[in-house]
């Protein structure tokens, strides 16, 4: 099954259906998560845009995925620039990785996918850590969860961009 | 790139460790401006704009479940609610008749001792759009901001007691600080016989530390903490916390001093925004410098 889907020839995706991916992303990242819901919940922008950097490296880069991390910085209250930062460290993973990650179906690609988020969540942890000298080892919980989505994440803009092809 | 020896067939731009490198830069020059100067607020709050569709969309649900939540609420249960408010609210005008003689009261011997008038702080309700998204920060966004006349500054409380301050504000939206938040600082008196102190925010949710409080000092547990009014920002008497544990260990100089804040920090939806304290006299210069003229004005606070 996995050869299958990799050889299948996908639809070239529209910019507007990046574009509105990660704004529904940032949607789900601004709902009112609270308690243990927040310490558990995964950052569906690091996930939708770490999907696009792997399949499309050329649309979806490091400068864009910065400017998404802008948008997250405001949205979050963060420093300016803290997700930022994390975001150009993941589409930077996500670019260099990008035909390695492809190679591997989808269980295996989340090992290389975890590796890229945790230097994600460390690179933000660390900034937090460097300015207010407190870390709270519980936000590294929501590295698993994003790892975790990931299956669901790729499945989904894969069979949406499969459809695609089939409906021609 | 023309005298390089590697052969390109497509330029894509420069290399992804030359964007990284740039925009790592960029992002910890942002942060460097961001945290030791206040210059990018306005570009926040023009940023702000752009996704406060975004902000609004996601309190949808919330507010959706809220609101099919309220419409099926029980006949009986209104009823015995709304019993139990006007009871509320008699036995509340009786105190605020009594409150009312008291104010005329003490302003008049406030200015038969020709003390400073203290001003009764209005209030603006706000509803609470979002809270603390990060696990690491205490803070709430409310949905009134400059274009309602709010300022930095400002105090925010519930119905029981403090629950934050106003610390940086948008067109729409305003950000509350929340004294819990690690090393926020509320100045405070304990209502039983008025030592003054500082309550800092512990870090955790719901939690404030006394600190800098002598072994020997005169707390008991359950002591209400009030503001105290001395810094100029929070009004003098509002609740904000009540003594939970104390430890005297005679090996430290100050006793270790847990409260629990009695404003609803992490509950409510709707709070109230205090207007602007009015500003207290300027504070006296520390070295009276021999040149001025006005260093004869000695006004204490």
């Amino acid at each position: 099954m996995p050869t299958q889907e990799r050889t299948e020839i996908l639809r070239p995706v529209s910019n507007l259906f990046i574009a509105g991916s990660v704004l529904v992303a940032l949607f789900l990242n601004a709902l009112p998560w609270g308690g243990i819901w927040l310490v558990l919940r995964p950052d569906f922008v690091a996930v939708t845009m770490l999907y696009w950097c792997t399949h499309k490296p050329y649309r979806m880069g490091i400068g864009l995925a910065w400017a998404v991390g802008i948008l997250s910085d405001v949205n979050d209250a963060s420093l300016f620039g803290q997700h930022a930062l994390s975001y150009t460290v993941l589409a930077f993973g996500g670019v260099v990785l990008n035909r390695r990650i492809r190679m591997f179906d989808l269980r295996e690609q989340t090992t290389q996918v975890f590796l890229i988020l945790l230097a994600t969540y460390s690179v933000y942890a660390v900034v937090h850590w460097q300015v207010n000298g407190q870390l709270a080892w519980s936000y590294f919980l929501g590295c698993l969860t994003s790892t975790l989505l990931w299956i669901p994440v790729s499945a989904l803009f894969q069979s949406v961009r499969q459809r695609r092809v089939e409906r021609e | 790139m023309e005298g390089t020896q590697t052969f390109q067939v497509f330029n894509r731009g420069p290399s992804p460790v030359a964007r990284l490198v740039f925009f790592s830069a960029l992002s910890l020059l942002l942060m460097f401006v961001d945290a030791r100067y206040r210059y990018l607020e306005s570009a926040r709050s023009l940023i702000s704009e752009l996704v406060y569709p975004v902000q609004r969309l996601a309190t949808l649900p919330g507010a959706l479940w809220q609101q099919s939540e309220e419409f099926f609420v029980g006949h009986q249960k209104l009823l015995a609610e709304n019993r139990a408010l006007h009871r509320q609210h008699e036995a509340d005008m009786s105190q605020l008749v009594q409150w009312q003689a008291m104010l005329r009261e003490n302003r008049q011997l406030r200015t038969l001792l020709a003390l400073r008038q203290q001003s009764q702080p209005g209030v603006k309700f706000a509803e609470i759009v979002y809270a603390e998204r990060d696990v690491f920060r205490r803070k709430v966004l409310i949905d009134k901001g400059s274009a309602a006349n709010i300022q930095e500054g400002q105090v925010v409380m519930d119905d029981k007691g403090v629950v934050g301050q106003i610390t940086r504000v948008y067109p729409w939206l305003s950000e509350v600080t929340l004294i819990t938040e690690k090393d926020h600082a509320v100045p405070v008196q304990i209502q039983r016989n008025g030592l003054r102190s500082i309550a800092f925010g512990a870090g955790d949710t719901s939690h404030l530390a006394l600190r800098y409080m002598p072994v020997s000092a005169d707390i008991v547990k359950g002591d209400v903490l009030v503001t105290s009014g001395i810094d100029g920002i929070y009004p003098p008497g509002i609740p904000v916390a009540r003594v939970d544990t104390i430890e005297r260990d005679a090996a430290y100089p100050f006793a270790r001093i847990v409260c629990t804040p009695l404003g609803g920090v992490d509950e409510h939806r709707y709070l109230m925004v205090l207007s602007p304290a009015q500003p207290l006299p300027a504070r006296p210069e520390e070295a009276p410098a021999p040149s001025r003229q006005k260093s004869k004005k000695t006004g204490g606070h």
